[in-house]
């Protein structure tokens, strides 16, 4: 008896809880509302068998808990209603499969005037590319990864040329345009989620993946990894601002084509200021993928004065962050790890030059750094 | 009829000493006993490791977990809890014990590869645990290890983690393959004299089919384990392209991440049924058993289990709706994944249906049965919303997902694991269980589980992700959603807790339970009539036992006792039961 009450609990509390709760989709904006159709139609088909079931039980329980004295029927079988209750789950079945194919149609085919943007998963950011002015993006390969080539567009593509590479920025999209996402992956797995887009795909190094969406309202919203890629999974995130189609026009034509920038890299081979040339180094070498220079929190310490201070190892002692200190955690990073944070950096060999600019750059982010 | 007489014959000596009687033993039962207790230490294991991870997620100022530990103790959590636990003490712990009690057999066929595959996978437990051990720790890389992540250096275990993890997994498939020949053989050829295969108990039929498909689907995670094995270690390219991970060029060229997620879910996807079935089937027995009442549709329940099975191999890449695979693969998956939902509604409607005008005993192990409907239903209705790809889509690798497979297949079938463990004790030990202590755990474990797992779909429709460490400063993510966290924390705690209440009482009720006797749930199945209470060497004395009728007929009409044991003959005239109609 106890247990019937309890299910009949059980199932108020859930639909009262379903209806309200704060937790449930973000404000869409995408088109992609006939996803959210979807779920609510599951939630209805659904919940009428949870309810009906669960309920069913509450009272058999009730009528036919034992009391002493009664027996129970002797039925082995009733094939009518057993054909019934197929029949009717198969009825539910479709009724939630038919639509969900169709949507998904929908989801597989994209839009002719959609516009390619590419998004570049590594261990643990983002980085995008927009086709430029022939409205084609140029062939790219991870063997073409190199100083200024973050994302190894093909040099000997024309196509890739005037290709525009955003790398360590928020990703824009024009509203009201459908978009395809192509995707690449420098490393492992990624996947890439707005919540307010619904629709999501992973990043899988050695091919190309896509998906499409079209935004349909401004705003600046948070993209985050859906696939597990390492140590750094969690706090692998950026920015997508959908704005006026004008306005992004305005700012694509502000940014550097890679033609350009591949020629500025060629000319200045390397810099004689060291601080660039470490800066360089640190963002062609993927240390910034880990380590902030703004002081925020990511998988490694950041950088933003770090020299000079006081860092807290695992094992509770203190060392100065100076530069055989830094020097030694580039090289052998496991062997001091600051308090709070994972073992995982790969340990990195530079040449003399090489790591003096990567130590003058750490340097330069700290306050003192005058000083020196 | 598959009735052997030399079975019967067949006298393997009763060992004698303590070491061939508990150690080296042969004997299905201690074999069976090894296997269970085993795999209760090795879940008590990853119990507290998911303990630890929501001490992260619900109180994260703690610190008392960094970033790797984290991933390492998911990855353990998950992958303990699916092969090394639920696979194991199904088909090794209750598959072991109860397949020869209840089709009348001596022992398992090949007595010998029964003791081989236990400490085959005694040594797979080792080497797992071993792996908290070694340098870097065990693997970081989620239980699914998807290549190129689990073997480059960004993720925890990297190194001696990941081949651990991989040389355990080879091992442990070693002994499940072993032991599932003895299942299937078992149940084929040492039938007792009678014992036709539809009048087989619903549990012998669910570890049956379970076995098969343990037998075809794991050798897929065999060869994907060796594959992976060859590229950490010899740089060969099966599932690595040529990548740069943490700055550093990978000796690889040419593979297929996706190649792996295939292999893996051609295992993952039966696994979860190979992991199900049992369940299905131990649940329809204490149903019926307890209901007073013949299981309703034994023949659909059969052929339930058989569509079930069959079609678990046509729906994995379910599993990959945005992994990057072909889109028109969702069409196809998406049909097969929700038409195997019609034979699983089936059994939940027969189970329901079995209640109806029974008598019904709310024993514990009755309790829990019930516990695994309800939750059981939970879990296989959000399944409908996760095959159907495009509800999948902006759920995918949420806490959705999280919430409905800790349900459907953790929450469920470890309902069945207590309520079976409840209701077969006395015939392992001659003692009954403390049904106070039996019924706080299961109020506490049943509704905990609930209250842990059913608020998390919202968080997953929210479109908070799983697999993070943590969550901060995430603008879509409200302060409630963190609150909510630290709730499902305390609840989960909680609940891990109250598991201590069964482990005294497992242990403190075989030593001092109440004396059982033979048969105290008045049950019809084979193993309740042995001529000793626990069954002796050999189960069956001097002569097999014969069977007569199905395993179902409780209150039959015109007969005073409310059950008829499987060996009573039929009435020379007259009506006759229920089985003899179908």
């Amino acid at each position: 008896m106890v247990l019937a009450v309890i299910l009949i609990l059980i199932v108020v509390g859930s639909l009262v809880f379903h209806f309200l709760n704060p937790w449930t989709l973000t404000e869409l904006a995408s088109q992609w509302g006939s996803m959210d159709t979807m779920l609510h139609v599951s939630f209805l088909i659904t919940g009428v068998v949870f309810v009906a079931v669960t309920l069913f039980m509450a009272v058999a329980i009730i009528r036919y808990r034992h009391r002493g004295g009664q027996r129970a029927r002797f039925q082995p079988d009733n094939r009518r209603l057993e054909w019934w209750l197929i029949g009717a789950t198969t009825v539910g079945i479709v009724a939630l499969l038919a639509p969900g194919l169709v949507v998904y149609s929908d989801f597989t085919r994209v839009p002719p005037n959609a516009m390619e943007i590419e998004v570049f998963g590594e261990q643990w950011r983002y980085s995008y590319r927009y086709p430029g002015a022939d409205g084609v993006l140029g062939y790219a390969d991870i063997r073409h990864i190199g100083a200024g080539n973050p994302l190894g567009l093909d040099p000997d593509d024309d196509a890739a040329l005037d290709d525009v590479v955003i790398h360590g920025g928020d990703l824009r999209l024009p509203v009201d345009r459908p978009v395809r996402m192509v995707m690449r992956s420098k490393d492992v797995l990624h996947g890439f989620f707005v919540p307010q887009f619904r629709a999501k795909m992973d990043m899988v190094p050695g091919m190309v993946t896509h998906f499409w969406f079209t935004p349909t309202r401004t705003g600046r919203f948070e993209v985050l990894c859906t696939q597990h890629c390492g140590t750094g999974h969690y706090n692998m995130r950026g920015h997508v601002e959908v704005m006026e189609q004008r306005e992004f026009d305005a700012w694509l034509r502000e940014q550097e084509t890679f033609g350009r920038s591949l020629a500025a890299t060629a000319n200045g081979e390397r810099p004689d200021d060291p601080v660039e040339l470490g800066r360089r180094l640190a963002d062609g070498e993927g240390c910034m993928a880990c380590h902030s220079v703004d002081g925020s929190r990511r998988v490694g310490p950041t950088w933003l004065n770090l020299y000079g201070s006081e860092v807290t190892l695992t094992d509770g002692s203190t060392v100065s962050a100076d530069e055989s200190y830094l020097r030694r955690s580039i090289e052998d990073p496991r062997a001091q790890v600051t308090a709070g944070y994972s073992p995982v950096m790969p340990a990195y060999s530079f040449d003399e030059d090489e790591m003096d600019a990567l130590l003058a750059y750490i340097r330069s982010l700290s306050e003192d750094a005058g000083e020196e | 009829m598959a009735y052997v007489p030399s079975a019967d014959a067949h006298a393997h000596g009763e060992p004698q000493s303590f070491v061939t009687k508990y150690i080296w033993s042969q004997d299905h039962k201690v074999i069976a006993i090894q296997y269970s207790l085993t795999a209760i230490a090795v879940g008590i294991v990853a119990l507290v490791l998911s303990g630890l991870m929501r001490i992260q997620l619900g109180m994260p100022e703690t610190d008392l977990v960094d970033a790797s530990a984290y991933y390492q103790f998911m990855t353990l959590h998950g992958m303990i809890m699916v092969v090394y636990l639920l696979t194991a003490l199904f088909l090794g712990g209750f598959g072991n014990y109860l397949i020869p009690l209840m089709v009348g057999a001596r022992d398992m066929v090949f007595p010998y590869v029964n003791m081989l595959s236990y400490w085959f996978y005694l040594l797979s437990v080792l080497v797992l645990m071993a792996s908290f051990f070694v340098p870097g720790g065990p693997t970081g890389a989620g239980w699914t290890l998807y290549p190129p992540q689990a073997i480059t250096g960004g993720t925890p275990g990297a190194g001696w983690g990941i081949l651990t993890m991989l040389v355990s997994l080879a091992i442990f498939i070693v002994a499940a393959t072993m032991g599932g020949l003895n299942y299937v053989t078992t149940v084929l050829q040492a039938r007792t004299r009678g014992m036709t295969l539809m009048r087989m108990p619903l549990t012998v039929w669910g570890i049956f089919i379970a076995s098969i498909m343990a037998l075809l689907a794991f050798p897929a995670l065999f060869v994907a384990a060796v594959m992976m094995i060859l590229d950490a270690t010899l740089g060969t390219s099966f599932f690595m392209p040529a990548i740069i991970a943490m700055g550093r060029e990978m000796p690889h060229e040419g593979g297929s991440p996706l190649l792996f997620q295939h292999l893996f879910w051609f295992f993952g996807h039966p696994e979860v049924y190979i992991v199900a079935l049992p369940a299905f089937g131990l649940v329809s027995d204490l149903i019926s058993t307890h209901a007073r009442k013949n299981i309703f549709g034994y023949h659909m329940m059969v052929w339930a289990i058989v569509a079930i099975g069959v079609l678990s191999f046509f729906v994995w890449a379910h599993h990959m709706y945005v992994s990057g695979m072909n889109l028109s693969f969702g069409f196809f998956f998406a049909i097969s994944t929700l038409v195997i939902a019609v034979p699983t509604a089936i059994k939940v409607y027969n189970w329901i249906l079995t209640l109806w005008q029974a008598d019904i005993h709310l024993t514990v192990p009755m309790l829990f049965a019930m516990g695994f409907i309800v939750t059981f239903v939970v879990g296989g209705l959000t399944g409908l919303f996760l095959g159907n790809v495009v509800v999948d889509i902006p759920l995918a690798d949420t806490y959705f997902v999280v919430a409905h497979f800790h349900m459907v297949m953790g929450v469920a079938p470890i309902l069945v694991v207590f309520g079976a463990l409840y209701h077969w004790f006395p015939k392992v030990t001659g003692r009954m269980m403390n049904d106070t202590l039996g019924q706080l755990h299961f109020w506490i474990t049943f509704l905990g589980t609930y209250i842990i797992f059913f608020p998390m779909h919202y968080l997953g429709i929210m479109g908070m992700p799983r697999r993070y460490y943590a969550y901060e400063d995430y603008e879509f993510i409200p302060q409630s959603a963190h609150d909510l966290n630290t709730f499902i924390t305390y609840a989960a705690l909680v609940v891990g807790a109250a598991q201590v209440l069964f482990l005294f009482n497992l242990f403190w009720s075989a030593l001092h339970g109440r004396p059982s006797g033979g048969n105290p749930w008045r049950a019809t199945s084979l193993e309740w009539q042995t001529p000793d209470t626990p069954p002796k060497h050999g189960n069956w004395g001097e002569k097999l036992p014969e069977v007569h009728r199905w395993a179902y007929d409780y209150n039959v009409p015109g007969v005073e006792q409310d059950f008829i044991p499987q060996t009573e003959p039929q009435p020379e005239s007259g009506h006759s039961a229920g089985e003899e109609r179908t």
